[in-house]
Formats: structure tokens, sequence, C-alpha cells
């Protein structure tokens, strides 16, 4: 990607990834949701 | 394109989930034959009785042994033929013993309906021209209900019948 | 820097605000359907003046799905493209051509529902027979919609070519691949409208492929529902962070979604028809697998939310892991109609993936929970975008403003509707995996106890739908409001930036021929081979039947 035109100059170092402990945590409750329900349809799935 | 490293775990989980969920169903499609209904068998819609199983006479519940059942139907707005009893009144209830194989085989002679027994697998779309078949195991003791899922017409809703479970 | 040629004049407000006077008028008619059916439903109402359940109910999905959508879209599409890229004379011109095609199939094919000749419900699959003009007027919708299109598609090669080298921008993008998304899947929808249907109930065909009109209906029906999504996405990527006075997290991603979108949306229709004989359950299981590439998208959507809000709310000084989600304009409404909606759907997409889950199919195909499934999707997810969109759109549109009233109202709104949805859409589920079906009248089914068991959560969704309707009603006085009797003023047109110091986007993100090219091999890998199967190994074709649905 090194032949894009530079928007800007990266001024010094490489840009620190912004704190997402948050993010990361809320979307691992979601995939947690979404699996327990896959697995409870699942479930009815096999016991009928 | 760069990514953060929180959303290359989510990424990783996620997706590691998807595939878990299509591993389970893929093994039990193709490993253990739970397939969804798919029969491929043909039948001219006006003329359903050239096929043996929708004859009159074979229409509804048939013993094949102990173990195995078949249950033959054919579906018309709007109704379920299960056919006759000896004096000529039609059937409006289906009779497996719990715990035995039951083969059913549905087709339509005019639109599309639905062949849903509340509260099993036995889940079908019937389509002109087609056969649906499932074949299942009933292992609870009770009353179900069979029930048209697909719209068929203004009288869709009333058409249904039991399924007694012994 | 302000383009002069990217304000909005009063010309092309006309246009945007015709689309959206039919969306709310819709919103109305198609809201007081659904209160009608679930009164019938639940055993508490019989309808009067002969007037059948599945009437109303087909008029309940076609002006809510097909019509109520497909105008607020093509209409805040026009508002988006004429702010980023521009409209000249002559694409107004046409796009109100378009406007006026679609008017004419819409007002035909309600006109054909309302005499009763087209109780056929919004997938009218054959062999149903609805009276011609209902499929003529359906066949217009989606000819004026290629129209619009097109403008769409000129629009931004038009700016292009003024802009050589520039990257696009995003939201004109963005509407481009929801109008190619769109133009391709219509392709085959309009293929069994004017190839089968229309000289099928015309009396010209003798017979019609049934398993050959479904696949080409499904081919069409599952990007349908991404085509409403994406509208919303371009909300939530673009215009939310603007709200919420924050940056779009990455220009990027928000266009590698879109385009996984634009590929893995389309050749999928198999997952609709998991339960039907007469097609090869390899194919069904492929097209599962595709299905499920469709999800990754909204897994890197519901990241990129998230991020956004918590990089704002932490750049605003709000500390510890959920401090930022707890300082979210939650009394804005224009931020939180459409959070709940992005929080509705977690469990509408968690339902979606259920739904397609091949095999589990079987436990809810045809049940109330699939009703329920897209409940929260269409009318909660996307319907609550829209309606958050609306709140600054038609103010921006009429040259008035969003009181502080209004605001406040508009967020009761959206709380009455989220307390609606939860009790309809969750009955709806519970009573589906009971195996209650979807789309039928009042029924105790002979009597059985699992019928009767039923009722109460009918009953329920009767509840819920009150509770929506209050919500629809309190949503057309606000649009009312804000189109006629909102002060006169100035309302910003959100719209989000990158960051400065933003990573750029890679080019090949705007390849169009590589991208319009792999969703063609895409879906000639998904279909040519069981589509040919399914004409090799037909059976005969089927006569019309109109008595069933009582038009003789």
């Amino acid at each position: 990607m090194s032949d894009l035109p530079k928007k800007n100059k990266h001024s010094s170092l490489q840009k620190e990834d912004p704190n997402l402990r948050g993010t990361l945590i809320s979307v691992l409750l979601l995939g947690t949701f979404i699996a327990v329900s896959w697995f409870g349809v699942f479930a009815i799935f096999v016991s009928r | 394109m760069h990514l953060h490293k929180y959303e290359k775990i989510w990424l990783i989980f996620g997706v590691g989930s998807l595939l878990l969920f299509l591993t389970i169903i893929g093994f039990g499609a193709f490993y253990k034959g739970l397939q969804p209904q798919s029969h491929m068998m043909t039948i001219d819609p006006e003329n359903v009785e050239a096929y043996d199983a929708f004859k009159q006479e074979n229409l509804g519940v048939t013993k094949v042994n102990d173990q195995k059942y078949i249950v033959n139907v054919v579906a018309t707005a709007f109704n379920f033929d299960l056919g006759k009893n000896e004096d000529g009144t039609p059937l409006k209830e289906i009779r497996i013993p719990k715990g035995a194989t039951v083969l059913f085989q549905v087709t339509t002679k005019d639109v599309v309906h639905g062949f849903s027994i509340a509260g099993t697998n036995v889940n079908m779309m019937v389509e002109p021209g087609y056969i649906s078949s499932y074949e299942t195991k009933l292992d609870k003791y009770g009353e179900f209900t069979l029930l048209c899922n697909e719209y068929c017409g203004l009288g869709h809703h009333l058409m249904s019948t039991k399924v007694e479970v012994y | 820097m302000i383009n002069e040629k990217l304000q909005l004049t009063k010309k092309d407000t006309r246009l945007s605000m015709a689309f959206i006077y039919v969306a709310f008028i819709s919103l109305l008619i198609g809201g007081l359907m659904g209160l009608l059916q679930t009164f019938v439903r639940s055993g508490a109402l019989t309808l009067p003046w002969g007037i059948n359940y599945y009437q109303i109910l087909t008029v309940h999905g076609v002006i809510l799905g097909l019509v109520l959508t497909t105008y607020f879209i093509i209409g805040f599409q026009y508002a988006l493209m004429k702010k980023t890229v521009g409209i000249t004379i002559k694409e107004r011109k046409i796009a109100w051509i378009g406007f006026w095609i679609m008017l004419v199939g819409t007002i035909m094919t309600a006109v054909t529902i309302l005499l009763g000749k087209a109780s056929v419900l919004y997938t009218f699959y054959a062999p149903l027979k609805a009276h011609p003009a209902f499929y003529i007027g359906l066949a217009l919708v989606i000819i004026g919609s290629w129209v619009a299109c097109f403008v769409n598609f000129h629009q931004l090669f038009r700016w292009k070519k003024d802009n050589k080298g520039e990257k696009s921008p995003l939201l004109a993008f963005m509407v481009v691949i929801n109008m190619l998304l769109w133009l391709i899947a219509t392709l085959g929808v309009a293929a069994t409208v004017i190839i089968q249907f229309i000289p099928w109930s015309l009396g010209y065909a003798e017979t019609i492929n049934v398993l050959v009109s479904r696949t080409l209906f499904w081919y069409f029906g599952h990007p349908l529902v991404y085509f409403w999504l994406l509208p919303a996405y371009m909300a939530w990527y673009a215009i939310i962070p603007k709200v919420i006075g924050g940056k779009i997290f990455s220009d990027s991603l928000a266009r590698l979604s879109f385009v996984l979108f634009l590929m893995f949306s389309i050749p999928v229709g198999f997952h609709h028809q998991l339960t039907e004989p007469g097609i090869d359950p390899t194919w069904k299981f492929i097209q599962v697998v595709l299905t499920f590439m469709v999800i990754i998208p909204s897994l890197l959507t519901a990241f990129s939310m998230f991020a956004t809000f918590e990089i704002t709310g932490r750049r605003k000084g709000f500390t510890g892991l959920f401090g930022w989600f707890k300082h979210l304009p939650w009394k804005d409404v224009r931020f939180f109609a459409p959070m709940i909606g992005m929080l509705a759907f977690i469990p509408a997409g968690t339902g979606g993936i259920i739904n397609a889950s091949h095999q589990l199919n079987a436990v809810v195909h045809n049940t109330i929970w699939v009703t329920g499934h897209f409940h929260l999707t269409v009318a909660t997810t996307v319907i609550l975008t829209f309606f958050g969109v609306s709140y600054w759109l038609v103010p921006v549109l009429t040259g008035r403003k969003l009181t502080k009233k209004i605001n406040n109202l508009g967020l009761i709104q959206t709380v009455v509707w989220a307390v609606g949805m939860s009790f309809m859409s969750g009955s709806m589920h519970i009573a589906g995996l009971l195996g209650a079906p979807r789309r039928s009248a009042y029924s105790t089914y002979g009597g059985t106890e699992q019928a009767s068991d039923w009722i109460g959560y009918q009953i329920g969704q009767a509840i819920g739908g009150s509770i929506l309707f209050i919500g629809i009603l309190l949503m057309i006085y606000i649009f009312i409001n804000l189109a006629f009797f909102a002060p006169k003023g100035n309302e910003e047109f959100p719209l989000a930036e990158e960051e400065k110091d933003a990573e750029p986007t890679p080019k090949f993100l705007e390849n169009w021929k590589l991208w319009i090219g792999l969703t063609v091999v895409l879906i000639l890998f998904a279909y040519t081979i069981p589509f040919i199967d399914i004409i090799v190994h037909s059976p005969a074709g089927s006569p019309p039947f109109d008595w069933p649905i009582g038009n003789q």
C-alpha cells in the first residue's frame, strides 16, 4: 500500500491502537449470546 | 488495511463459531444422513394415483412391521386425505406407536402446501409435481397437531389433523 | 469546504420527500392492517364486510415489506447522493420518471389487493393465481426502481470523471453497492414475474413451473433483506458517528463489509427453500455455507459500532470499561432510535443464523418464529434506524428544525416500539419453537391441546401489536410535525468524517469490475448446476388456481 497517495505525513511513530477493551468484551458477550441460542435450538432439534 | 488487535480476536472467535456450527450441521447432514427433506421424485399432480403410495387404498397409516410404519397423505386445499375406513368415512386421525420408525410420504393435487407436525422435526414443503418424504422416530407420547404451514388459500388455517403417539 | 453544488435545493428536497411521503402513508395503512391481524389471530375480532384475514395480511406484507422500505430507501439515497456527489438536472428528471413508474405500479397492485383479487400474500407463490394487474403492478414497481439504480450509478460515474483519481465519498460508494445488489437481485423476481406469472395469469401460458418460480423468487428474496439493511448500515457507519460527536472508525472496513454484502447476500436463496423437494441437499448445503459467509460483514459491523462509541466516549474523557457506554447521547433521538435498532439486531441476527442452519431449519420453518425474526430485523433494526434518520432528514428536506419537544416524543416513540416489539416478537419466537404456524387466521386446529397452548402467545402478540400501533400513530404525528409544522430553520445533515490521520483506504476496494465479476461468478457457481437440475427434472407444470384465494 506504499504507492498510495499519502493524505498526511505519518508524523513520527506508528499510531498506537486505541483502547477498545469495552468493545472487545461487548462483542464477546454478543458472540456468546449467539452460540448459546444456536446450541439451544440445536438441542431442540436433537431431542425431537 | 489495518485491523485492531481486538478485532482480530473477535473475528477469530466469530468466524470460528460459524465454522463450528457448519461442522456440526455438516456432520449431521452428510455423515448421519440428517439432511433436510429434499426428495427428488416427481409425480403427475393430476394423476397422483398412478403412484402406488397415493392410491386411495394406500393412504393413511400402513404398518410394515412392529418397528416400521408408513404414512401416505395427499394434500388438497384445504384437506389432508388419509384414506377411508371400512365403512367409507374419511379418516381424520393418525395413530403411531411410540418409538416406531415412520416414513411420511406426501404430495399435493393442487397448490403448494406445508406438512408440519408441531413439536416434531416433521416439517416439509409440499409442491405440485413432487413427493415430499421424511423418515423419523416419534419418541414422545401424546397428541400432536399435523397442520398445513404454507399459505394455500382462504381455508388454509382449517387444514389440520390430529396425530396420536401411543 | 462547503461545495455549492452539494447543497440541497428545493428541487432535490421535493424529489426525496415524494418518496418519503409514500413511505409514511404506507406505514399508517400497513400498520393498521398489522393491528387487525393480531386481533383476528387471538380470536378477539372477526373482520366486518366480508374482508378476509389473508387479504389484510397481503396488504400488510406488500405495503410494509415492499412499498415502505423501497420508497424510503430510494428517497434517503437520493438525499445522500446529492450531498456527496451532486445531481444534474437531467439526472433529476430521470429520477422523477422512476418515481412515477413506481407509483403507478404501486397503486395498481394496491387496488387489486383491496378488491380481493390478489390475496396471495407478498410472496405470491404459484400456482395460486392473482389478477394479472397484481403482477403487472409489481413489475412496474421493480422497473421504476431500476431507474433509480441507473441514476445513482450515473451520479457516481460522473463524479469520478470530474474527480479523477480521488476516492469516492463513502456514502456514495455504499449507495451504489446497495443499488447494484438490488439490480442484480431483482433480475430474478423480474424474470419470474414477467416471463412466468404475467403470461400465465393472462392465459397465454397454460402452466407454470412452480419450483423455478420459487427459486427465482428466493434468488431475489434474500438480497431483498440486505437491500433493507444496508441503508441502515449506511446510517450506522457514516451518520451516527457525527451525531455522537465522533469520527468514522474505519473507512476501509466499512467499504469492505459492503463489498462482502454484495458478494455473499445473493448466492444464498436456497436457505429459504431448505425443506423443499426437488433441490439437491448438497447444493442446499453449499448455499448454507455461503449464507454463513454473509454473517462475517455483520460481525465486522458490530465491532466497528462498539469501537466508534468507545473511542468517542474515551476521547470525551469517560474512562472505565463501560463509561463510554453510559455517556452515549441517550437523550438524542437521532442516536437513540438507531441504537435500539442496533441492539435489536443481536437477537435478530442470531435468529437468522439459526434459520439458515440446514436441517435445524425444520424446527422453525414456516412457524411464527420466522415472523418474529423478521419483525426484529426489518421491523425493528431497519425501521428504527429509518425513524432515526427521519428525525433529521425530514426537517432538512422541509427546511425546518427538530424541536426539543419532538425529540422527546421520539424518545418515547422508540421506547414504545421496543416494548411493543418485545411482547410481539418474543411471543412469536416462543410460539414458533412450539410449532405454531405463521400466516394463519384464527384456528383451534381441531381442538388439539398444542393449539390451545398457542392462544396465550397469540394474545401476547395482540398486546404487542396494539402497543406497536400506538408507536406508529406517534411516528405519524412526529412525521407530520416535522414535514409541515415544526419551526423553520436549518437542521444539520450529519455526515461523519474520517480521522485526520486515518490510514488511507486501499484502492482495490473501489475496483468495481473485480467486485461485480466475483459476485457474478459466485451466483453462477451457486445456481447454475442446481437450476439446470431443477429444469431438467421438472414435473408437468401447474395450471392456475384462483378459487382457493376467492379470485374467481
